[in-house]
C-alpha cells in the first residue's frame, strides 16, 4: 500500500486557541520554516478563528492577518501556505488579501448545515487560483444525509477537497467511517478530516477516515489546538509510516519540530483534562474551552456544568457569547445554594 | 384629521409582508399597494387578501401614481440600485431595506430626526438596528473607541440573500458602528445556528470605552431600550453591562412580534419595525406640513 496522504498541519492555527492567539510573526515564521523543512505538505496560519479572528469575542491576537502572512510566506519554499475563513467573521478582503501573500489553500468553514454562506468564498478562492476547501464545522451536529447535502453543495460552488470535519472531539471511530465513507460516494472531490482530542480518539479517527477514503488529514505539532488539542502531526506522521503510506514527512525531522520549536512555545501542555473531556462529551466547539474556564471563574461556577448546558442548547461553532450569558443564568438559578450569597 | 399618506411596498417576500401587517396598523400611513415581478406570489395573494392593491408589474405599476409619497422597498441590493433612481425622479420617498446602502444609514432612536428630508433613507442590517443604538448610548456615556457585535439569528430566519451576502451584512453594520454608533473602530460578526426550535436572534454588543462610569453607562443602555422598545417591544437586555476595565459588555435578545414572521425571527421584525417607525414619523411630519398649507 503505497497511498499518499497529504497531511496539513494545523498547529499555527489551530494550535493558536492553546496559545490564546499569542503566537508571534517570529514564532510563526520560524515553526512554519521548520515544519516546511520537515515536509509537511500544507500549513494553516492565522488566528485559531481563522482571518479576520482577532476579536473580543474569541480574543485578540497582538498581531494582525497580515503580520502572520508576510512573516510566514516569507520563508517557505515547499509548503503550501493555507488560511481558514469563517464566513460571518471573515470576508472575501480577508481572502484577497491571503492570495497577495501567496496563501495557496483556503478552507472555507461553515457549520455542518451552514455551506451555502460560504458560496462566495469558495468561488473567489478558486478565481484566486487557490485551492478551495468546504470545511464542514461540528459534523457530529447533523444526521448523515444532511452532511451529504451540504458536501455536495461544497462540490457544486466549485470545491476541490471537503472535510468531515469535528470541532467539539466528539465524534467516535465508527461515526467518522460513516460520515467520511457516505461523503466519499457522494462527492467526486478528496475528502479531509479534521479531529479533535477530547475523547481521546484523534488519531483513531484520522486513522479510520483515511481507511473510509480520506486522503488529507490534519495535525498539529505536540497535538497543540482547540480542547484538548489535535491528532499531534509527528505521531501522525509515525504512524502512517508504519502503516505504508507515503506523505513526504521527514519521521525524525518531524518530531524534532514538535520536541524542540513548538514545545518550548507553548504557554500550556496539551492535555485531555476534565474540562475538555466534557467538550468532547458534550459536543461543544473546542475553542469554548479557556472561554468557559475564565466564566466559571468569574461567576463561581464549575466548567463542566457551563459546558454540558451549552450543549444542550445546541450552540454552534463562533457562539463564545454564549458562555457567559449560560454562566450568568446559571449563575443566577444556582444563587441560593452559593455560600456568598447566604449572607 | 383622519388623513394618512399612501405607501406601497415592493418586494412581497417574508420582510414585505411583515411590514405590510405593520403598516396595515399605522397611524398615519395607508399601504395603497404592495407590488411584485411574480404573478403566483404568495405575498401578492395575501396582500390582495387583505384588501390592498397588488400587482407583479413591479416597480411600474406605482411609478407615475403622485398619490403615493413613501416606498419601501424590501427587495435586495441589485434590484434596489435600479429602483432608486426612477423612485427619486417620481419624487417618492424610498425607505430602503435592502443592503443597497445608497441613502444615508438611519436607526430611528438614534439619528431618524437628522434625515427626514432626505429622499432615501437606509436601514442598514438587522443585527445593526439592534446594536447600534446600545453603541451610540454607550459612546455619549463613556466614549467608544471600538465596538464589536455578534449577532446570532436562526438558520431558518437567514434567507437567501443574507446568505448569499455574508460579507455584506458584517461590513455595512461595521461601518453603521462606526457612523452612527459613534466608534473609532467597529467590527461585526454574524452567526447562523440551525437548532430546533430555532432560536430568538441575540446580540452580543463589546466596546471598548475612554471612560468606564459603570452607573452612566448602565444608565444609558437602559434608557436606550426603553427607546427601541416603543418601536420594536421584544427588544430585552439579557446581561445588563458588564463592565471589565474598559470594556464593556452587553448581551440582548430581539423576540419578533410574530405579525406574519415566527416570533424567533426578531432579526427580521427589527428590521420592518424600524422601518415602519421611519415611515411613520414622516408621514406624520408630511401630514402636519399638508396641515399647516392648508390652514
Amino acid at each position: 500500500m503505497n497511498k499518499q496522504i497529504r497531511i496539513v498541519d494545523t498547529t499555527l492555527r489551530d494550535g493558536m486557541h492553546a496559545a490564546s492567539h499569542q503566537f508571534s510573526p517570529d514564532d510563526m515564521a520560524e515553526i512554519a520554516k521548520n515544519l516546511d523543512q520537515a515536509g509537511i505538505d500544507t500549513i494553516e496560519i492565522g488566528h485559531g478563528d481563522g482571518l479576520g479572528g482577532s476579536s473580543f469575542q474569541y480574543g485578540f491576537s497582538s498581531y494582525s492577518d497580515e503580520d502572520y502572512l508576510k512573516a510566514v510566506s516569507s520563508v517557505l519554499k515547499n509548503a503550501k501556505l493555507g488560511v481558514l475563513l469563517l464566513p460571518g467573521i471573515g470576508t472575501m478582503k480577508d481572502l484577497e488579501l491571503s492570495a497577495c501573500y501567496g496563501a495557496k489553500v483556503a478552507r472555507i468553514a461553515t457549520h455542518i448545515t451552514e455551506a451555502d454562506v460560504g458560496e462566495q468564498h469558495i468561488k473567489l478562492a478558486k478565481a484566486l487560483g487557490m485551492e478551495a476547501v468546504g470545511f464542514l464545522m461540528m459534523s457530529h451536529m447533523a444526521p448523515l444525509e444532511k452532511l451529504v447535502e451540504q458536501a455536495k453543495l461544497f462540490e457544486s460552488y466549485g470545491a476541490d477537497v471537503v472535510y468531515v470535519t469535528d470541532s467539539a472531539g466528539a465524534m467516535v471511530p465508527e461515526e467518522v467511517l460513516n460520515a467520511v465513507k457516505n461523503v466519499r460516494e457522494a462527492v467526486s472531490i478528496k475528502i479531509g478530516h479534521h479531529a479533535h482530542n477530547n475523547l481521546s480518539l484523534a488519531l483513531a479517527n484520522s486513522l479510520v477516515a483515511i481507511e473510509a477514503g480520506a486522503e488529507l488529514v490534519d495535525g498539529s505539532c505536540k497535538g497543540m489546538g482547540a480542547g484538548a488539542g489535535n491528532t499531534q502531526t509527528e505521531v501522525l506522521a509515525v504512524v502512517l509510516a508504519k502503516l505504508g503510506y507515503k506523505t513526504n514527512v521527514d519521521l525524525y525531522r518531524i518530531m524534532d519540530v514538535a520536541d524542540d520549536i513548538v514545545s518550548p512555545k507553548m504557554a500550556r501542555s496539551q492535555v485531555i483534562d476534565k474540562n475538555s473531556l466534557t467538550i468532547g462529551y458534550a459536543g461543544v466547539y473546542g475553542s469554548f474551552l479557556l472561554h468557559a474556564l475564565r466564566a466559571a471563574e468569574k461567576y463561581g461556577l464549575d466548567a463542566r456544568d457551563i459546558l454540558v448546558e451549552l450543549g444542550k442548547r445546541k450552540t454552534v461553532g463562533g457562539q463564545e457569547d454564549m458562555i457567559v450569558d449560560v454562566a450568568y443564568e446559571l449563575r443566577q438559578s444556582q444563587k441560593v445554594n452559593l455560600p456568598a450569597d447566604n449572607n | 384629521m383622519g388623513e394618512k399618506i399612501k405607501a406601497a411596498i415592493i418586494g412581497p417576500g417574508n420582510i414585505g409582508i411583515d411590514l405590510m401587517y405593520k403598516i396595515m396598523e399605522s397611524r398615519f400611513l395607508e399601504l395603497d399597494a404592495v407590488v411584485g415581478i411574480v404573478p403566483e406570489s404568495e405575498g401578492l395573494k395575501l396582500a390582495r387578501q387583505n384588501g390592498i392593491k397588488a400587482s407583479h408589474e413591479g416597480i411600474r405599476s406605482i411609478i407615475g401614481n403622485k398619490e403615493i409619497k413613501i416606498v419601501f422597498d424590501a427587495t435586495g441590493a441589485k434590484p434596489h440600485l435600479t429602483h432608486a433612481p426612477l423612485l427619486k425622479e417620481d419624487g417618492k420617498i424610498v425607505i430602503d431595506l435592502t443592503p443597497a446602502a445608497i441613502g444615508s444609514y438611519v436607526v430611528p432612536s438614534v439619528n431618524m430626526e437628522e434625515h427626514l428630508n432626505e429622499l432615501n433613507i437606509n436601514m442598514i442590517t438587522c443585527g445593526g438596528q439592534a446594536t447600534i443604538p446600545i453603541v451610540a448610548a454607550i459612546n455619549k456615556a463613556a466614549g467608544v473607541k471600538y465596538a464589536e457585535i455578534v449577532a446570532t439569528i436562526s438558520s431558518k430566519s437567514a434567507g437567501v440573500g443574507t446568505r448569499q451576502n455574508i460579507d455584506e451584512f458584517t461590513q455595512t453594520t461595521a461601518r453603521g458602528l462606526e457612523i452612527i454608533g459613534g466608534a473609532e473602530r467597529g467590527k461585526a460578526i454574524i452567526i447562523l445556528n440551525p437548532a430546533e426550535p430555532p432560536i430568538i436572534m441575540r446580540d452580543t454588543v463589546y466596546t471598548r470605552v475612554e471612560n468606564p462610569d459603570s452607573e452612566k453607562i448602565t444608565d444609558a443602555v437602559l434608557e436606550m431600550t426603553k427607546k427601541i422598545q416603543s418601536y420594536v417591544p421584544g427588544y430585552r437586555i439579557k446581561v445588563p453591562p458588564v463592565i471589565d476595565g474598559d470594556k464593556v459588555t452587553v448581551l440582548l435578545e430581539v423576540e419578533g412580534a410574530g405579525h406574519y414572521l415566527p416570533k424567533y425571527s426578531g432579526n427580521l421584525d427589527i428590521m420592518t419595525a424600524a422601518a415602519m417607525a421611519v415611515g411613520d414619523r414622516l408621514a406624520e411630519k408630511l401630514l402636519a406640513k399638508a396641515n399647516r398649507e392648508l390652514s
